[in-house]
């Protein structure tokens, strides 16, 4: 892991010379890529790192030589009318051009035998990934369905993926509408969510954390506001996490019973609650919202005031998100919050 | 003056000090006075200077597009600007810079210099080079025209569906940048069409295919580039309204379209379209430089290779634009492998203006500076489309400020740095007055520091994760501190354009006369009065070697080439036809006079595509018989231009 | 020096034939057209492939296709005729030439209509409609064009405006309308021949 090392020296180097990389680092890494945290972004790191290092010896060549060139003999100014006469000298450049294109074309195969390797390696993941996640871009959220042999253990969620660690897993990826990309920078590269095909990647991760993702493909008004969350949980978490999802909401009695109907009568017919009798499709499931970290794709934390805000108005926050306002009263925002409260 | 003969002996003369009456260049060659004669006129230099104010025009919008950008972006979680304001902006920003500021300007310079270093009268057909700055002037208002009715581009300048069909897409956003772009489609490719015949056809006898100045390889070789790319993105453009407006089923999955096709044709077109809009400008540095290095260019013919070889190879690397669309594995490694191999021929540029440096004896000139600074962003556009050419790195660096970061490196590195020392080169040419050094210098340090504290620092925005075309970001993932020093940069970078607009107004007034050869350049325009007059060439020049005006200091050719004595082709407006390879002369050809025609025909086609934008027949139909008219009037065959049979026996 | 440049002691003036800007413009329009008709089948075969089997609603037939192809063939042949002819100064078979080219391009025209109408598909059922009827419909645009301008040199003809030195319009019309039929020939194997072949 010697190259991670120097990676890890060059990455903290380069976050001196722009004050902005002030993140923390480790279990919850910004969308930096040159620092990875799963196998398969390292391999593409070290030839993103390899690349990196490569052009900026280039360009300080190229810099020093031109610079150099320019001073060296450059005219006195005023120049006399000698000095100004063309001069010949036809032979003496062209060496210049066959051994600049000769360095130049070797460093480029070797950058290229390294690209075919890292391509190679890449293609597949070398294990048989543990799990599937089918995962299906909407205007501006996502959402993930975990395959199962077992039909009833196949669940929904939202924005928020949870898998083991140091296990691969694939994703399927699909969309409801326009393209959209998903993409985890310090777990894999990115893969485009094409109408009409299923695409696939896989990666895993070396340690637990949170990994923030973001749509990179432009999809409309709030593609600022499609951010993805994969939070990767020891293996024993993982397993708690997914039994707990794959419940259903506990059906409510008492005086939650009619908040429920409430919010079957407002919300239902886009947002599925498990249990419930709310079976929409056309928002993220809210089975288990409260085991979430964010909210609206991650736009705002899940706190009890944002949820209350969010609901009231969406419009606000995502300007343009197919949520509508509902000019809910001020009782039924409240009854509805609560019952929110309960999907845990 | 009617023709008597199919054939006319030749006889050379020297440039006669008083020309009779009859047979005076400049009454033959001049524009009428007024508005008339100004919409009519069809010289070539004319339409250049229009070419370039236009793109310059188009390149002050689109940077104050760019600008209110930058103000959104300086901090997080800003709300300066809607979602819908930014997504507008930034692709107004983008299709302006790259269709109607970077070819145009480039297609300007060509325009007005191509005739002038071939050593001909004007281009081959000077009314369909009118016929193209109208058209692409107009072609340019009605995408804006859109954008001012609040119904600009919104889905970036590559468009891609299906966000671009109806039904994401509602409003007529669309409808505007797709017609808009199908007649500046029919603009390019005719002005594309006129310098490949230029540039066959119309050079000074002598002139053969090793002794063509680079910038014009530069500027064919571009055109062969649009006449085979422009027909892609016309047509997806095209197919988008058909599928947005008659129900057709191109992109449309649900109708078994394919999404994945618009990408394709859109990047079999943008693909080869970076070198369309960066080969010319080479071309500007290649001949330019070597002037101020006081040597001619180290390499020519390496150089001219490299520029076709581009040229050509650019047609096969599309697919890298679309590394992350899940493409088989194999088409992968191809792709990958070509990208790579691509940069070899601009390394021999590189590597040939370096030694052209090296070996001269460099003035420093405001041009020179800028061609210097050109030579290091070059590399550095260079080497970070090295990076995208890695499939794998690319799948991370793709749709992230770092590519934004490499597109500014390529178009304002490679095309806008290039321009502007060639507008201090040429400049002179045009006006007949030098520009201002001393503001020339403030000019350049602020445009090139400027560029590069906003772009240099962008690299690492990419690679610190931000996506690209996102309206507002949150705070803590540390992009927001490199992001006010881009801001910062595009500011300074702003100021330097204006200091080089106020130094062209300048100089309108109190520039020092440029005299026809302010630079001591070797080639056939430095041998003609600045301003250029409406002839452009007494006597049709004869070349003998690369350099005719540094014949005698290089001892090159034994100092053969003749600008003083040569056709005088005063028989009307007579130009030279020479042969494509070794330029011999094999006619002599009858230019057209001025004509409204062409402007007419421009208006009547723009007309036609405003009526399909709303769907209102009759307004197509009346512009489709106006343009007819129009093409009946411009084409008719005239006797005096020597396009009908002489009477028989007479 | 400029003498020794200009070997030739006469040179022809105006517009001649192969010589004249026309012709090379025509041929750089050739070539921006014949992309673009590229680019049209390119897409036709990206859906074949994409979609394989079932994506053609009905095989084509050729009881309309094929006599047209012919006369679109045999048009070509005559304006190539009338262009001779003008080149040995025949004034009234060069003129008979392009009439009948231009007649036989009209009626390919209006047999390619009746075609279109009996296609069990519109436009707008599937990409392959919408790919058949907007390059067919590319096409028959070009043919129009191409007609207009044998319409036009035909005109000129009458006019007495050429003889075997000064007819360029008639070669430039020429060699549009030979490429507008070389691309009926690509078009016509692509949608009518390939599906046999078991493309798409």
């Amino acid at each position: 892991m010697r190259g991670r090392d120097s990676h890890v020296v060059v990455a903290l180097t380069l976050a001196l010379i722009a004050p902005s990389a002030d993140a923390a680092q480790g279990p919850s890494p910004p969308m930096n890529y040159l620092q990875a945290f799963g196998g398969k972004a390292e391999t593409i790191a070290n030839l993103t790192w390899a690349l990196l290092i490569l052009s900026i010896v280039v360009v300080g060549i190229i810099a020093i030589l031109t610079f150099a060139g320019v001073v060296r003999r450059r005219t006195p100014r005023p120049a006399t009318e000698a000095e100004r006469q063309p001069i010949a000298r036809e032979e003496g450049g062209l060496s210049w051009i066959t051994i600049g294109v000769a360095i130049s074309t070797i460093a480029l195969f070797g950058a290229m035998a390294w690209n075919a390797y890292t391509m190679a390696a890449i293609n597949r993941s070398p294990r048989d990934p543990a799990l599937t996640i089918v995962v299906t871009g909407h205007q501006w959220w996502w959402q993930f369905r975990y395959k199962n042999g077992d039909p009833s253990q196949i669940f929904d969620t939202a924005n928020e993926a949870h898998i083991p660690v140091g296990q691969p897993v694939r994703f399927e990826v699909e969309t409801a509408d326009v393209i959209h990309s998903f993409w985890i920078p310090a777990l894999g590269d990115k893969i485009d969510l094409i109408p009409g095909q299923t695409n696939e990647t896989w990666f895993e991760a070396r340690q637990p954390g949170v990994y923030r993702g973001q749509c990179s493909e432009y999809c409309g008004r709030q593609h600022a506001h499609m951010a993805v969350t994969i939070v990767v949980d020891a293996r024993e978490d993982f397993e708690a996490w997914r039994v707990a999802q794959v419940r259903p909401a506990r059906p409510q009695a008492g005086a939650l019973a009619g908040a429920q109907t409430l919010f079957i009568a407002r919300c239902g017919a886009c947002h599925t609650v498990r249990g419930a009798f709310a079976g929409g499709r056309l928002g993220p499931d809210l089975t288990h919202l409260m085991s979430r970290r964010d909210i609206a794709a991650n736009t705002l934390p899940n706190t009890l005031a944002n949820l209350s805000g969010w609901i009231a108005d969406p419009q606000a926050f995502k300007p343009g998100a197919k949520m509508p306002v509902l000019e809910l009263p001020g009782p039924e925002l409240a009854t509805i919050r609560e019952y929110l409260e309960t999907l845990e | 003056m009617a023709i008597t003969n199919y054939d006319r002996p030749l006889d050379l003369e020297y440039v006669r000090p008083q020309p009779t009456a009859e047979r005076d260049l400049a009454r033959i060659w001049e524009r009428e006075p007024g508005l008339w004669g100004w919409l009519s006129t069809v010289d070539h230099k004319e339409y250049g200077k229009r070419y370039i104010a236009t793109a310059f025009l188009f390149l002050l919008v689109g940077g104050v597009e760019a600008l209110v950008m930058r103000l959104q972006l300086a901090g997080p979680d800003k709300r300066m600007l809607t979602p819908e304001q930014y997504d507008q902006l930034f692709s107004m920003h983008g299709l302006t810079m790259i269709f109607f500021y970077a070819q145009p300007v480039l297609t300007g310079f060509s325009a007005f210099l191509l005739p002038l270093i071939l050593g001909a009268r004007d281009l081959a057909f000077p009314r369909l080079n009118a016929f193209s700055y109208w058209n692409y002037l107009l072609s340019g208002l009605f995408i804006y025209a859109g954008f001012a009715m609040g119904y600009g581009a919104n889905d970036g300048w590559f468009n891609y569906v299906p966000y671009a069909l109806k039904q994401y897409n509602p409003g007529p956003n669309m409808d505007f940048y797709a017609l808009g772009m199908i007649l500046f489609g029919v603009s390019s490719t005719a002005a594309a069409a006129n310098f490949v015949v230029t540039f066959l056809r119309a050079r000074a006898p002598g002139m053969s295919i090793n002794r063509i100045p680079v910038l014009a390889w530069g500027t064919t070789t571009a055109s062969f580039g649009i006449l085979f790319s422009v027909p892609a993105v016309s047509l997806a453009f095209f197919m988008l309204w058909t599928d947005r407006q008659f129900d057709t089923h191109f992109f449309n999955w649900a109708g078994r379209g394919q999404p994945l096709l618009w990408q394709h044709l859109f990047w079999i077109f943008a693909h080869p379209w970076v070198y369309i809009v960066v080969l010319p400008a080479m071309g500007i540095v290649s001949d330019a430089l070597p002037i101020f290095c006081r040597r001619p260019l180290v390499g020519y013919t390496v150089v001219v290779l490299g520029t076709v070889a581009t040229m050509v190879m650019g047609f096969g690397v599309w697919l890298h634009h679309m590394f992350a669309t899940g493409i088989p594995y194999l088409a992968l490694s191809f792709f990958s492998a070509a990208s790579f191999v691509i940069t070899v021929p601009s390394a021999v540029a590189v590597f040939a203006w370096i030694a052209t440096i090296w070996t001269g004896r460099p003035v420093l000139s405001t041009a020179f500076l800028f061609f210097a600074g050109f030579v290091v962003t070059f590399v550095i556009g260079g080497v970070s489309g090295v990076m995208t050419a890695a499939a794998p790195s690319d799948r991370q660096l793709t749709d992230t400020y770092f590519v934004v970061a490499h597109i500014h490196y390529v178009l304002i590195g490679i095309n806008v740095l290039a321009v502007m020392g060639g507008l201090y080169t040429w400049l002179p040419k045009m006006t007949g007055r030098l520009l201002d050094e001393r503001i020339g210098r403030w000019n350049f340090w602020t445009v090139f520091i400027g560029f590069n504290l906003a772009f240099l620092p962008m690299h690492w925005t990419g690679l610190a994760g931000m996506p690209r075309r996102i309206y507002t970001y949150p705070e803590g993932l540390g992009w927001s501190a490199v992001n006010l020093i881009t801001t910062i940069g595009a500011f300074i970078l702003a100021v330097g354009v204006l200091l080089l607009l106020i130094n062209i107004a300048v100089s309108r007034k109190r520039g020092f006369p440029a005299g026809s050869n302010p630079w001591g350049g070797a080639t056939l325009e430095w041998s003609i009065p600045s301003p250029p007059p409406p002839y452009d060439f007494e006597v049709v020049p004869v070349v003998a070697s690369r350099h005719p005006l540094w014949e005698e200091e290089l001892a090159e050719a034994g100092g053969e080439s003749s600008v003083k004595r040569g056709l005088r082709l005063d028989n009307g407006k007579e130009m030279l036809a020479t042969t494509a390879l070794d330029a011999e002369p094999d006619a002599i050809v009858k230019a057209p006079e001025d004509s409204i025609a062409p402007f007419v025909a421009a208006l009547a086609a723009t007309m036609f595509c405003a009526g399909a934008l709303v769907l209102s027949w009759i307004v197509s139909a009346i512009g489709f018989g106006l343009l007819v008219m129009s093409l009946l009037v411009w084409l008719w065959p005239r006797r005096e231009l020597g396009q009908i049979a002489e009477a028989r026996g007479g | 020096m400029a003498d020794a440049a200009i070997r030739r002691p006469k040179l022809p003036v105006g517009s001649i034939g192969h010589k004249s800007f026309g012709w090379w413009g025509m041929m750089a329009i050739i070539m921006s057209e014949g992309s673009l008709f590229a680019y049209l089948l390119f897409s036709y075969y990206y859906f074949a492939v994409q979609y394989g089997g079932d994506w053609i609603p009905e095989m084509p037939k050729f009881e309309l296709a094929g006599p047209n192809t012919a006369i679109l063939l045999l048009s070509s042949l005559f304006v190539w005729w009338g262009e001779r002819s003008a080149a040995r100064g025949h004034g009234a078979k060069q003129a008979l030439g392009l009439v009948i080219g231009l007649w036989l391009g009209i009626i390919f025209l209006v047999i390619q209509s009746y075609e279109w109408r009996d296609k069990p598909f519109t436009y707008s059922s599937t990409s392959y409609g919408s790919s058949y009827f907007v390059t067919t419909g590319f096409h028959m645009a070009h043919v129009a064009v191409g007609a207009a301008m044998l319409a036009a040199v035909f005109f000129w003809s009458l006019l007495g405006y050429f003889d075997k030195e000064r007819r360029a319009p008639i070669s430039i019309a020429a060699i549009y309308w030979h490429f507008v039929d070389l691309v009926w020939l690509m078009i016509f194997f692509t949608f009518y021949v390939t599906p046999y072949l078991g493309v798409g």
